[in-house]
């Protein structure tokens, strides 16, 4: 077993260890590390901020271009700051009222466009679609189906009883699978992370794997 | 007043942009595209509140002396090494900075984030063990389609049995997608009438108070 001499490698497992001692039980090395997490990814946070929002939409138009337009966000963004005193700070409701008008405005039509127009379409499309011919088209009503229970399921407007109460019983065998692929993925997900942990302190830090 | 004033804007911006997206000029689209960059800009001044507010957190909790405080300094020290890293490591002279700043990502935080979810694995198998044993048809039915679509994206999957990758594919494009279809069609109009009721003032939940 040979161990890496870059000081980096070595903090880099060191802390991956602290985090993993939490399988053990709650301790002080995990804490330490938990905290340092905190610290260390606010910080990017408030860099990434900076260098992609700041400096791009305000420094550079302002500063360099001389566009004093764009001090007009900035003022407004402050605005935030008015938070913290207790006569003005009902200010702080016009950045937000800015931010959700426009938002609210900017994605509404969007919103029901891609996420129920388009969604029906396809839906539609997938089971109407003879060219798929035998059992694409099958599995095409049968997801059609499956969409039309799974709205089922979430109509509340009546109670459910009689056909109603059917159709959202398959329409919650439905979302059931859905769940399910999903937990599969996300376990798989987080399994390929832990992979990718090992072979860094296999293969970075202790070179048993080359 | 000061609950007329936002909702006049909200309003106002929230008609203007719905309206927008049906013009598709230039000079309209240039309008959209400066008000998302001011956006930007403002939502960017939230995060200051953000950090004030952790900062706020951890002070009180080393004023105070409370159990495991000295573990606050290192939050904030991190938090104030990795911004002004970041923040002034792209200034010219100061590249040095930045290269610590990018040593910082790749041995400290991205090591740890990965480790924190990694971690996330035995958790999930554990607490996946305890909510689905199949006590119903709905649980049996999640657990066998989460362990087939696991089988099926590792090659012991094939292994076992050839199929398992189809079954697993089937499972992701026609059932999965449907109830997805079906539930992104609610998440759909939710979005919708949540927003047209922002716009015209039927929901006052942000400007505090209860909405009253």
């Amino acid at each position: 077993m040979i161990f890496s001499t870059n000081p980096w490698v070595w903090i880099a497992a060191i802390l991956t260890l602290c985090i993993f001692s939490f399988l053990y039980k709650e301790n002080a090395f995990y804490r330490f590390a938990e905290h340092l997490f905190v610290g260390v990814s606010a910080g990017y946070g408030v860099a990434i901020y900076w260098n992609n929002a700041i400096v791009p939409n305000l420094y550079v138009p302002v500063f360099h271009q001389h566009n004093y337009w764009f001090i007009i966000p900035g003022l407004i963004g402050m605005m935030f700051f008015f938070r913290f005193s207790a006569k003005t700070g009902w200010l702080i409701l016009i950045p937000l009222a800015v931010l959700l008008g426009t938002g609210s405005g900017v994605y509404l039509a969007p919103t029901f466009q891609a996420d129920v127009l388009k969604q029906m379409q396809s839906a539609i499309a997938d089971a109407t679609n003879l060219e798929l011919g035998g059992w694409g088209l099958v599995w095409g009503l049968v997801a059609f189906v499956g969409v039309l229970t799974t709205l089922s399921y979430f109509f509340f407007s009546r109670e459910q009883k009689g056909a109603l109460k059917i159709s959202a019983n398959i329409g919650i065998w439905f979302i059931m699978i859905g769940f399910g692929a999903s937990f599969g993925n996300t376990v798989m997900a987080r399994v390929s992370l832990l992979i990718g942990r090992v072979q860094f302190l296999l293969t970075d830090w202790i070179h048993i794997i080359k | 007043m000061k609950r007329q004033i936002p909702l006049i804007i909200v309003l106002i911006l929230g008609i203007f942009f719905f309206f927008q997206f049906f013009v598709p000029s230039r000079i309209s689209t240039n309008i959209l595209q400066t008000t998302l960059q001011w956006t930007i800009v403002i939502s960017a001044f939230a995060i200051v509140l953000a950090i004030g507010s952790l900062f706020n957190h951890h002070m009180l909790k080393i004023r105070r002396r409370k159990p495991h405080w000295w573990n606050s300094i290192v939050t904030l020290a991190a938090l104030v090494v990795m911004a002004l890293l970041g923040i002034f490591g792209r200034v010219k002279g100061l590249e040095p900075l930045g290269e610590l700043y990018r040593k910082l990502f790749h041995y400290v935080q991205s090591p740890m984030d990965q480790a924190m979810f990694a971690i996330l694995a035995f958790y999930m198998a554990s607490a996946a063990y305890r909510a689905f044993r199949a006590r119903s048809q709905e649980a049996a039915l999640l657990l066998i389609s989460g362990f087939i679509v696991m089988l099926g994206v590792i090659p012991f999957g094939s292994m076992l049995w050839t199929k398992i990758p189809d079954i697993a594919e089937w499972i992701m494009m026609v059932p999965n997608m449907a109830a997805k279809r079906g539930i992104l069609f609610g998440v759909g109009l939710g979005i919708t009438a949540t927003s047209l009721k922002i716009i015209l003032g039927i929901e006052r939940s942000w400007l505090g108070g209860g909405g009253k």
